[in-house]
């Protein structure tokens, strides 16, 4: 393991854009952390099994549409919808079944933590028992072929398609948190919900569509997730904690923050892999965790959960 | 039909349990309280006794399953110092079972790496503890001034880190292969072997020890500390308790009692592999320690053995075909479902702590979780009303 000299130089460019397209899907699902921290100030620690129900439903529909031999770029964008729905629906129904009753009850903190870890767990064995242990691979849709070539580096289709399926996400999250009822509603809320709820701000339902947003963007992080990977009951671990990890990275509920955490832990990670070894990949994510952790809690751009940037 | 009939009559007397507790269980509590200076040994030895004396009508498939309960027992003990005691939330704790496991594995001469010394259980078991608990130092030092959903996240990913590394570290630990060969418990130079009596027995003396520390600990000015911190950590610092101190200690502790268990599990079964330490068993054992009743030692121990014991019971669902195994699948999800109805409906566990009980019911206003208590829209406690969005 030469270490310095050897990562810098071999295929950084490579690792670059693959570290990019990472953070992108990172990017989506941090997002979905950082909302709900931003309105209930709560770590959903069952998120990751939002970005499984989304891999499962982009693979049903994709197995329903497209015919023996792949599909084409249109019935990608057809299964966006499925996704997002699927991704949405288990979102709201955490809420419902492991958040709300505590809500109303006025429970401890560590009985949320307890409740999020024990209907994490209850996803995933539903989607054991319903789908089984073995790995799917959605149906192709399209192939992955370069199309830019800058210098040595080849980026794919896929990398770009990822990459501008976030951006448009993100810009779409921005106006509708910025622009819209609901999103001012959002903002009211992370602001200081007691008072919201005085001005007549629904809090039920700021935090349902606050869910139904984050699952809805973890349904197309797994969409685009499934262009490359194949899925299983217990996938969205990994995916799901790194993005938390970048979520804090940038400063959870900061929107912002979750783009730029999501983008450095990709870069980081891909490039520290290239330092150390594939099967390090994964440390260097976790390690990242606890120095930020450790060094600056509230991340790169800060908590602005009160500055009314939801 | 048999496991099916064996798990129905549990839930019943669980269910019996939960009924009896509300209608007696408060004047149970304060006879026993009144008395506990007698009442204490009495009750200690006859629990401990029972389950020794028990060992001569078990055969070998039961003594290894008391085995699996017993240090099952164990790290939930540890960790109920952690999450019961300290208030706080520790999702890496397999980590501290893996040092443990791997002190025993690497300082036996059993792995890849050859250390100097002839070292026997015995020499090692100190060793390892003082190793854990400097770990849980280490990690404990940086994260424990962090609130605690973001405690909860470092120690899982710490957990996992420790994994990762056991698994590609192939000139210490044998990666992913793991470690072979370690040797047995040895008492007066004589091997236990294969035998679980003797590691049963073990593991129970092991419990009562930690029992009576625990015990004289939370009874100390270590204990109201860790009492003060679980309920309100800024009035704490502010009475002039050194939180982090207190805080680090119960890591330390949590991390010592789970190396023990790491260590009598790796001396019993001579194989550990990275695939034994798995994110599953810090959630396992968890469980027990939420189903039990956070903070009551008694609790705990029964947390273990329901844990343990009930996936046994639904094993003999694999005779059931196809249906059976999707149950044995579902297993798993039914501690999760379990473990979401308990935070709703009976957050102290089965058997609580008192003081514990009160403030999971909402009574310590600080410790008040994600828009609870200050709203308006909350019903009163005792509605169970839902989704009127």
């Amino acid at each position: 393991m030469g270490i310095a000299s050897e990562c810098i130089t071999s295929d950084l460019p490579l690792r670059l854009v693959g570290g990019l397209t990472t953070g992108s899907i990172y990017a989506l699902i941090a997002l979905g952390y950082t909302l709900v921290y931003g309105v209930l100030r709560l770590i959903n620690f069952a998120h990751s099994e939002v970005f499984t129900a989304g891999t499962f439903g982009a693979l049903i529909a994709l197995n329903l549409i497209t015919g023996p031999d792949g599909g084409n770029a249109f019935h990608l964008v057809a299964a966006v919808v499925p996704a997002i729905a699927a991704g949405a629906l288990v979102a709201v129904a955490l809420e419902r079944g492991a958040y709300r009753p505590l809500r109303r009850r006025g429970a401890s903190r560590l009985s949320f933590l307890i409740s999020a870890i024990g209907a994490s767990l209850f996803m995933q064995s539903v989607y054991l028992v319903w789908r089984g242990r073995g790995y799917e691979q959605l149906p192709e849709t399209i192939r992955i072929r370069p199309i830019l070539e800058i210098g040595r580096v080849q980026i794919s289709n896929v990398d770009v398609i990822v990459f501008a399926a976030m951006i448009a996400m993100v810009v779409g999250l921005d106006f509708l948190v910025q622009r819209t009822r609901i999103g001012k509603g959002i903002r009211a809320v992370a602001q200081d919900a007691e008072t919201a709820s005085m001005m007549g701000v629904n809090i039920d339902r700021v935090v349902t569509w606050t869910f139904i947003i984050g699952g809805s963007l973890a349904g197309v992080a797994a969409l685009l997730w499934g262009l490359r990977f194949p899925t299983r009951f217990d996938v969205g671990f990994l995916p799901g904690i790194k993005a938390f990890t970048a979520a804090v990275l940038g400063g959870i509920g900061n929107i912002r923050g979750a783009l730029l955490g999501g983008l450095s832990l990709g870069l980081i990670e891909n490039i520290g892999a290239g330092c150390f070894g594939d099967a390090w990949k994964d440390v260097i994510a976790f390690t990242v965790l606890v120095l930020v952790l450790m060094f600056r809690p509230t991340g790169i751009l800060g908590e602005e959960v009160a500055e009314g940037k939801a | 039909m048999r496991p099916l009939l064996a798990l129905a009559s549990v839930i019943a007397i669980i269910f019996a349990w939960a009924y009896g507790d509300a209608r007696l269980g408060g004047r149970v509590r304060t006879f026993y309280d009144k008395r506990e200076r007698w009442m204490f040994p009495v009750v200690f030895l006859s629990f401990f006794g029972v389950f020794a004396v028990l060992t001569s009508f078990l055969d070998v498939a039961k003594l290894e399953l008391g085995f699996l309960v017993g240090y099952n027992a164990l790290l939930a003990m540890g960790l109920n110092v952690v999450v019961g005691y300290a208030g706080l939330l520790d999702l890496g704790y397999v980590a501290f079972f893996a040092v443990g496991a791997y002190t025993m594995a690497i300082l036996s001469n059993a792995g890849p790496l050859q250390v100097p010394w002839d070292l026997n259980f015995w020499e090692i078991l100190p060793i390892g503890i003082v190793i854990a608990m400097i770990t849980g130092v280490i990690l404990g030092g940086p994260t424990l001034r962090l609130r605690g959903d973001y405690l909860a996240i470092v120690t899982l990913g710490f957990g996992e880190i420790v994994r990762i590394v056991a698994q590609n570290l192939d000139s210490v630990t044998n990666g992913a292969r793991g470690v072979t060969g370690i040797e047995n418990i040895s008492v007066f130079g004589k091997s236990l072997g294969l035998d679980p009596k003797p590691y049963y027995l073990l593991t129970l003396g092991f419990i009562a020890i930690a029992a009576l520390l625990v015990r004289s600990m939370n009874n100390s000015r270590v204990g109201r500390a860790w009492a003060a911190i679980r309920e309100d950590e800024v009035a704490a610092e502010a009475m002039g308790v050194p939180t982090l101190k207190y805080k680090l200690w119960a890591f330390a502790i949590g991390a010592a009692v789970a190396a023990v268990g790491g260590m009598v599990f790796a001396a019993k079964v001579t194989f550990i592999d990275p695939a034994s330490f798995q994110l599953i068993i810090s959630i396992f054992i968890l469980s027990a320690v939420v189903l039990g009743g956070l903070g009551s030692t008694a609790g705990v121990m029964v947390g273990a053995v329901l844990i343990n014991v009930l996936p046994e019971m639904l094993r003999g669902l694999s005779k059931l075909g196809a249906v059976g195994d999707k149950l044995l699948d579902a297993r798993f999800g039914i501690f999760g479902l379990v473990l979401v109805v308990m935070m709703i409906f009976r957050p102290e566990g089965i058997v609580p702590s008192r003081r514990r009980a009160a403030e999971m019911r909402g009574g310590a206003e600080e410790a008040k979780g994600p828009l609870g208590g200050g709203l308006p829209a909350e019903p009163a406690p005792a509605g169970g009303d839902d989704g009127a969005a």
